[in-house]
C-alpha cells in the first residue's frame, strides 16, 4: 500500500488542486457512476431473488430459465449494467491508488478485462436463449 | 480514460481512523470484491453456455467448501454496496452531511446489511449449503 500511495503522490499531486482545469470526462463519470448505480438497484433485487429462487442449480434448469426471452434479457441487462458500473468504480480506484509509469497499463489492463466480460456473458446468454454457438 | 494532474484523494495514513472513515474504506472493498465476484458469473455462464459436461465442473468446482464462503461473503459485500450506495445517493442530493447524521445512517447501513445477510441467508439455505 505505501508502494502505491507512494508512485500515487511522487508525481501527481504537487502541481494539482489550484492549477488543473477539470478534465471533460469528469462530469459524464461522475454521473455514469450513477445511472449505473440506479439501474443496479432493481437488477441487482432481481438477479438476487431469481438466483436463490432457482428451483435447482443443473444444467437443464439454469438453461431453461435463461432461455426465457424475458429472462435471457434481464439477465444481459444485469451482465452488462453490473460490468459498466464496475468498471467506473474500479477506474476511480486505480486513479486514486495505482500511480506512476503502473497508472495506464494498469487502466487500460482492467478496462479490456471488463470488455472480455462483458462480451463473454453476453455471448452465453445468446448461445443459450438463442442458438448454439 | 486515465486522470493526469487532477487532485487525489485518500492519503490514508493522514487520517486517524473513525468509523465513518472504516465505511467509506469498506465501500471500496466491497465494491472490488462484487467485481471480482463477477467473474464467478461471467465462469458460470460461459459453462451453462458450453453444455452440460463443462457445466458440471464448473458447478462442482462451485459447491466446495471455499467456493461457498466466497459466495456468502459476496452476499454481505453485495448488501453492504446496495445500502450504502443509497447513503451515498442521499449525500448527492445534499441530505445527511452532519457530522452525527453520517455515524448514524452508518450504523444503519451495517445493521441492515447484517439484516439482510442473515434474512437471505437463512431463506436461502438450500442455495448457498445444500445444492447439488
Amino acid at each position: 500500500m505505501e508502494f502505491f500511495l507512494g508512485l500515487a503522490m511522487s508525481d501527481r499531486v504537487s502541481s494539482v488542486a489550484t492549477t488543473a482545469a477539470p478534465d471533460p470526462r469528469a462530469k459524464s463519470h461522475w454521473r455514469n457512476q450513477r445511472a449505473s448505480a440506479i439501474a443496479m438497484l432493481p437488477l441487482g433485487f432481481w438477479f438476487l431473488y431469481m438466483l436463490l429462487n432457482l428451483p435447482a442449480l443443473d444444467h437443464a434448469t439454469v438453461t431453461a430459465w435463461i432461455a426465457d426471452p424475458l429472462q435471457a434479457f434481464l439477465l444481459l441487462l444485469f451482465g452488462l449494467c453490473a460490468l459498466w458500473h464496475s468498471a467506473i468504480g474500479v477506474q476511480v480506484v486505480v486513479e486514486d491508488y495505482v500511480g506512476g509509469r503502473l497508472h495506464a497499463p494498469t487502466a487500460r489492463l482492467l478496462k479490456l478485462a471488463h470488455w472480455a466480460a462483458a462480451i463473454a456473458i453476453a455471448w452465453s446468454i445468446w448461445v443459450i436463449a438463442v442458438g448454439s454457438a | 480514460m486515465s486522470s493526469h494532474d487532477r487532485p487525489l484523494s485518500p492519503h490514508l495514513q493522514v487520517y486517524r481512523l473513525a468509523f465513518t472513515t472504516v465505511l467509506s474504506g469498506l465501500h471500496r472493498i466491497s465494491g472490488l470484491a462484487l467485481s471480482a465476484a463477477s467473474l464467478l458469473l461471467v465462469g458460470w455462464l460461459v459453462a451453462a453456455a458450453r453444455g452440460p459436461v463443462a457445466y458440471a465442473t464448473v458447478l462442482r468446482w462451485l459447491s466446495s467448501i471455499p467456493a461457498r464462503l466466497v459466495l456468502v461473503a459476496a452476499l454481505g459485500a453485495f448488501w453492504y454496496h446496495l445500502f450504502n450506495g443509497l447513503r451515498h445517493m442521499a449525500w448527492d442530493a445534499g441530505l445527511g452531511f452532519e457530522k452525527a447524521a453520517t455515524r448514524r445512517s452508518g450504523l444503519v447501513v451495517v445493521g441492515m446489511t447484517v439484516l439482510a445477510s442473515i434474512l437471505t441467508l437463512a431463506s436461502a439455505w438450500n442455495f448457498f449449503w445444500a445444492w447439488p
